[in-house]
């Protein structure tokens, strides 16, 4: 009974069919309307289709569906299909629940773009959910990787939705290129393991290591090239660089592929492939160093951004990061929970904080103020995903987070423990930092607001107000489900892969209520001023300010390297190349103005050149040899 | 009369015709030593159809006649006409063709 694969291939094929039929008929694409709730309509098909995968799903058990794609002379190189297992069924259902509720969503924020543009946003939203789902289901490296690259490209057309905006199309290349350069790494990772193992499939690779086959020791070098990879999508340090900027794409978008799905399909894979990269502890352990290095990076990043997307992509990478860490500790199970439980309540922040800049036309924070009180619904979504986010007790990301502290314990990383617990109050405090200005604080003038007017228009702040009902909709499924989460795993949590200590609890608790006990002090109740607090981390401070530096070192490397290396290039293909060129031109010139002279134009002296040439032929003819 | 005689007489009128092809300034006699130099061809071609008993060599013969004829008629219109534009027909004057 292949019930479970089933569905998963109708969830995977629906976006599908959706995406042929808006890109290939014309006129219902540039219908707009119509086309945006056909995507819908089968993303919600999609969405149950998951959800019956996943009911039917037998643990432990995997179903496969193949078809052989590349046939070669012994057998199969690769084939193409779904396998569908408890954990691909279940992230299968967070891609489609989040894809159907961004689509819902988008609806109402992109309600006043023109038709045609509607159209192909819901084109490319379309080939996301394919993609993506493509990704989780894919049972081997071949179709894993085509599916990462497909998430990518439609990234970077989403990030590029407003191609108008040179910002938004250089953040879209800034984004291709980082996750491309990750991306060489992988493809190079997954074509040294098949000359290894002769396979790219996962099932056969399980049961290679199970079985402790000679093939998969001394994999560092391998699983080290394929981390890349997952670096790159996910953001881990330094190719966090891509994702801030990622923000210039629609909220929405930002919501489901920068938050939810797309970033965490490195985790996702590090998770699937857990099996090989134990073959290679030392690469865990760097996964598990640069991913708590990481989530601290971000977490300082994230406290002095004004721009409320910026603050919430930062505290992507920085949950990404404990993701990872997880991961290098060796307890992959944390790092995935962390995945699903994380994707529902980012997206959830995301689409908030969409409603928001919807409403006030801004991204500035300190422009917002007072919106708890005209925006009640917004305010109090977003504020149970800050909870979860905080790790508060009884919210989604409490138990998840807390997991990954175990685990990172457990694992014996205790220097990366202590950078994610220093992270876990940062996070906290952010966050807050961010309801406390824009939700509570006094409502910003009108001239605060001046000058910051975005792509929809210029509603002021003292008119804000709920977004309306298809945008609630989804902000308060996606609400109801951190807290149903949260609630769920408080009275029956999955059981644990090791046994966290005692005193485990009470920490992350205080660090998450510390955050917000400082934020509280500093940005409600006024005791210490922010630009006191900014002094005494002047460092830490003016270094997060300037991103560390490490966009400037990008493009330091990018001017230095790559353009000294075209300039290389540029010299030889001008003076060597050309050169040649030009020298076997210049004496064809000179060759022919010679031979020119010898056409007199005297007909006998061509008669003279005929006859010698006859005489000569008569003597070579009649030459002794 | 054996062949050499007849082969060396047309020879030597082939060298003169050619000689004369080459050394005239007058067009009308580069003209004049074309035809002396058909003729001696003719002279082979008769003198080889003869001893060696193939008649196909005098047909050949009154076939370049023919043409020799319309060769002459073509180029001594050409000379008067390249005359009558040009005002003259002096060889040496005519080299439109030069590179």
């Amino acid at each position: 009974m292949a019930a479970s694969g089933n569905f998963a291939l109708w969830a995977w094929l629906a976006p599908a069919v959706s995406f042929l039929l808006l890109s290939l008929i014309v006129p219902l694409r540039r219908s707009g309307k119509p086309a945006a709730w056909l995507s819908i309509v089968i993303s919600a098909g999609a969405l149950s289709a998951a959800v019956s995968a996943w009911r039917s799903a037998v643990p432990d058990m995997a179903r496969r569906i193949l078809w052989e794609w590349i046939p070669v002379e012994d057998g199969v190189l690769t084939s193409v299909g779904v396998l569908a297992d408890a954990d691909s069924t279940l992230m299968l259902i967070l891609v489609a629940l989040v894809s159907f509720l961004v689509q819902l969503y988008s609806l109402g924020y992109l309600s006043d773009e023109p038709p045609a543009s509607l159209g192909r946003y819901y084109a490319y939203q379309s080939l996301f959910a394919f993609s993506m789902m493509g990704l989780v289901l894919a049972p081997n490296f071949v179709q894993l990787f085509i599916c990462w690259e497909l998430v990518g490209l439609c990234s970077y057309l989403l990030i590029g939705y407003w191609y108008t905006r040179p910002e938004a199309a250089r953040a879209a290349v800034k984004a291709f290129w980082v996750t491309k350069a990750g991306d060489v790494g992988f493809l190079i990772g997954i074509v040294m393991l098949w000359s290894r193992t002769g396979t790219f499939d996962f099932s056969e690779l399980f049961e290679m290591a199970q079985g402790g086959s000679e093939a998969l020791t001394g994999l560092g070098l391998v699983m080290f090239c394929i981390y890349l990879g997952a670096a790159g999508k996910s953001a881990q340090f330094p190719f966090h660089v891509w994702l801030p900027d990622a923000m210039e794409g629609p909220t929405p978008v930002s919501a489901l592929i920068h938050a939810a799905t797309m970033v965490t399909a490195g985790v996702y894979l590090l998770f699937r492939t857990a099996f090989l990269f134990e073959q290679a502890p030392e690469v865990l352990a760097a996964v598990g160093w640069i991913g708590a290095f990481t989530a601290l990076l971000a977490a300082t990043l994230a406290c002095v951004q004004r721009d409320i997307k910026r603050v919430l992509a930062y505290s992507t990478v920085s949950q990404l990061g404990y993701m990872m860490a997880a991961i290098g500790a060796g307890f992959a199970g944390a790092g995935f929970l962390h995945l699903l439980t994380h994707g529902v309540f980012k997206a959830l922040l995301f689409l908030a904080a969409g409603a928001v800049i919807h409403a006030v036309g801004t991204n500035d924070i300190f422009a917002m103020g007072g919106l708890a009180r005209r925006m009640p619904q917004t305010f109090t979504v977003f504020l149970i995903g800050t909870l979860s986010l905080a790790g508060i007790p009884f919210f989604a990301g409490f138990f998840s987070k807390e997991e990954i502290l175990g685990a990172t314990w457990e694992g014996g990383l205790t220097v990366p423990f202590a950078m994610l617990v220093v992270a876990a109050f940062l996070t906290a405090f952010y966050m807050f930092r961010v309801v406390f200005i824009a939700f509570l604080g006094a409502p910003a003038g009108s001239a605060a607001s001046a000058g910051h007017g975005s792509a929809h228009g210029s509603h002021a702040p003292g008119h804000a107000h709920d977004a309306p009902a298809i945008m609630t909709l989804a902000l308060w499924v996606l609400a109801l489900l951190a807290l149903v989460i949260g609630v769920g795993f408080a009275f029956s949590h999955p059981e644990a892969e090791f046994a966290a200590p005692g005193w485990l609890t009470p920490l992350a608790v205080g660090v998450a209520v510390g955050g917000i006990a400082l934020a509280t002090v500093v940005y409600a109740l006024g005791w210490i001023s922010s630009e006191w607090l900014f002094r005494r981390f002047a460092l830490v401070g003016e270094a997060a300010m300037e991103r560390f530096w490490l966009d400037d070192l990008f493009a330091l490397v990018y001017r230095s390297g790559i353009l000294g290396v075209a300039r290389i290039v540029g010299w030889v293909d001008r003076y060597i190349v050309d050169g040649v060129l030009n020298v076997l031109s210049a004496w064809t010139l000179t060759l022919g103005d010679r031979l020119r002279r010898i056409q007199s134009g005297q007909a006998q002296d061509y008669v003279y050149g005929i006859a010698l040439g006859v005489l000569l032929l008569m003597v070579w003819m009649r030459w002794p040899r | 009369m054996t062949l050499q005689a007849y082969l060396t007489l047309a020879a030597m009128l082939f060298c003169i015709g050619l000689f004369g092809v080459m050394t005239r300034r007058n067009t009308i006699g580069i003209l004049l030593g074309i035809e002396l130099m058909l003729n001696a061809v003719n002279i082979n071609l008769v003198a080889f159809a003869r001893f060696l008993g193939d008649v196909s060599g005098m047909v050949f013969t009154v076939f370049t006649i023919c043409i020799t004829v319309a060769e002459v008629a073509l180029g001594l219109a050409l000379v008067i006409l390249i005359y009558r534009i040009r005002r003259t027909a002096v060889a040496d004057h005519l080299d439109l063709l030069k590179g």
